[in-house]
């Protein structure tokens, strides 16, 4: 369908300038701080993978690790299936669907600090919504600043508000592709509704729901700045996720040579996960 | 059928309780706030979003912000579109490659950028200005406008092209008068995205400033620390930066529901 034409690489040529400058010479900057130790002073000093080694063995990096895995966990576990229900009950058509995406969209529209503000103030024990709720109407003992369980439901609760409606409305996208004909024909054939759902809709959703999960899987993983403003990483290290304890060592201490190592950890590991999600999309395309 | 739409509007209840709180909270005195629980205003005030307006340090966050995003996008979506074509109508050598190159950027935690952007953008003396943060956020608009486009563009007939060429256009004439109008609606979707990105990334966009593109972030953070425990002021600030988006997401709303597939139903 595609034809062969090497002059392509000319209409490519901008966008590849415009991202080499911005991805490479950061990228290059990482590198060599990965493997030199300094003292100040510009003065540098070869370290080799010594960084990458102390890295891998340290504790800390693993525990902040093992955090991120269950939060990146967590967050598809809870926002696929809930972002498919409401996609599913949502009408297909009427005056009703564009306000229903509007305010669907609405969180996903909201800067990232202002996310954590609002949710700062919005759990505060005394004066917030839910805090308030939670405390004296309900009498459960909730603060996200003295429990680490209340810390981790308020970030993952927080998340669920601001990005289940990517999955809604990508899945919405798949369900709305799919002709009248379809459902008549199952009709006709007596299917249930489980049926319907699994050989009709699920197919159709299937490359819009890849999108997601994968979407999904890098923004959660790479999450910083919402969890930072809400909870800043504690109480004790217990919402310390990995963009957090790299920012830390980073800017905090200013340990540049860990800190590079570990952003190359840090990026390996999205690049492989998200590249097993992407093969396995690309080759349902082929299909 | 009602018992269906309930879970629609549960839902939507759940998204609007935490702005609710947002936008009733920017209305309230500050002695309201910690005296106690209100559900409602009950002296209601206008001073915070009267602050906001008057002080310059305020609204010149908000219109740095504005400037950088609208640079961005313009940006991001000009590159991307000849990229785009060449991707959705052409085989060239490593192009699966340099497309999974592309979106390999939106996969970068922008914490590891964070420093050496700010050394990379000193060094060629862009820091502080507009154009660096409009730069630095191409590293994630870009590939994900390529991304938008490409599918958007798959779904034109290469016998369109092959037409216009019949007839003797040339290749820029064709694609600013017959093929751009063709993908609106994608070029649409594309420029919303990477509006929301850029709009609500505020890592990089602090890193890169420091008083003349201040982002309206930057200003949020400084009063929260320095002034104290001014809730009521931070509130009316995090409602205000809700309207652009809001805006701007009504103007595409048709649109929405295929430009969040990307075009690839």
């Amino acid at each position: 369908m595609r034809t062969e034409n090497q002059k392509a690489w000319f209409f490519v040529l901008p966008v590849l300038a415009l991202v080499a400058f911005n991805a490479l010479v950061p990228m290059m900057t990482v590198v060599n701080y990965s493997v030199q130790e300094t003292f100040g002073n510009n003065q540098f000093f070869w370290e080799g993978l010594g960084w990458f080694e102390q890295i891998l063995r340290s504790d800390r990096f693993q525990a902040a690790l093992g955090r991120q895995f269950l939060f990146t966990f967590l967050i598809l576990l809870i926002e696929v299936p809930l972002g498919i229900i409401v996609a599913l009950s949502m009408p297909r058509k009427g005056f009703w669907v564009p306000v229903c995406l509007v305010l669907m969209a609405l969180p996903m529209l909201i800067p990232w600090n202002v996310v954590g503000s609002m949710w700062n103030i919005f759990t505060l024990p005394k004066i917030g919504l839910l805090g308030y709720f939670l405390n004296d109407v309900l009498g459960i003992n909730y603060d996200m600043t003295q429990q680490p369980i209340s810390a981790w439901i308020t970030v993952i609760v927080m998340d669920v508000w601001h990005w289940t409606s990517l999955v809604v409305l990508l899945c919405y996208a798949g369900l709305v592709s799919i002709p009248d004909a379809y459902y008549q024909a199952a009709k006709i054939d007596g299917a249930s509704p489980w049926s319907v759902f699994r050989y009709i809709q699920l197919p159709k959703m299937k490359t819009v729901l890849t999108i997601a999960v994968l979407l999904r899987f890098m923004d959660s993983f790479n999450i910083y700045t919402e969890p930072f403003v809400l909870t800043g990483g504690g109480p004790g290290n217990s919402t310390t996720l990995l963009s957090i304890d790299l920012v830390k060592i980073a800017l905090g201490q200013f340990d540049l040579g860990p800190a590079a190592a570990m952003s190359l950890i840090y990026f390996a590991i999205t690049l492989l996960v998200s590249w097993v999600f992407y093969t396995l999309m690309t080759k349902d395309d082929a299909q | 059928m009602k018992k269906r739409s309930l879970i629609p509007i549960l839902y939507i209840a759940f998204l609007m309780l935490p702005i609710y709180w947002l936008v009733a909270m920017s209305f309230k005195t500050t002695n309201e706030i910690l005296s106690g629980f209100s559900l409602f205003p009950q002296t209601f005030t206008l001073e915070n979003y009267i602050t906001i307006f008057t002080d310059p340090t305020w609204y010149w966050g908000y219109i740095n912000s504005i400037i950088y995003v609208t640079i961005n996008t313009v940006l991001s979506v000009c590159v991307a579109l000849p990229a785009a074509y060449a991707f959705s109508r052409y085989r060239f050598l490593g192009d699966k490659q340099l497309f999974f190159w592309l979106l390999t950027n939106r996969m970068a935690p922008a914490a590891v950028f964070a420093l050496p952007f700010f050394q990379l953008y000193s060094s060629i003396h862009l820091f502080d200005t507009y154009l660096a943060v409009a730069l630095a956020h191409t590293l994630f608009n870009v590939p994900l406008a390529v991304w938008i486009l490409e599918g958007f563009m798959r779904g034109i007939p290469k016998e369109l092209d092959e037409t216009a060429y019949v007839d003797g256009y040339s290749f820029p004439r064709f694609f600013v008068t017959i093929f751009l109008p063709n993908i609106k609606a994608g070029v649409g979707v594309a420029a919303f995205f990477c509006f929301m990105f850029s709009w609500v990334e505020m890592l990089l966009a602090k890193t890169l400033t420091a008083v003349e593109a201040k982002p309206i972030a930057a200003v949020m953070t400084r009063t929260a620390s320095s002034a104290g425990y001014e809730l009521g002021l931070l509130a009316a600030a995090g409602t205000l930066t809700i309207i652009p988006g809001a805006i701007v997401i009504w103007f595409v709303r048709n649109y929405i529901a295929r430009g969040f597939a990307m075009g690839r139903v």
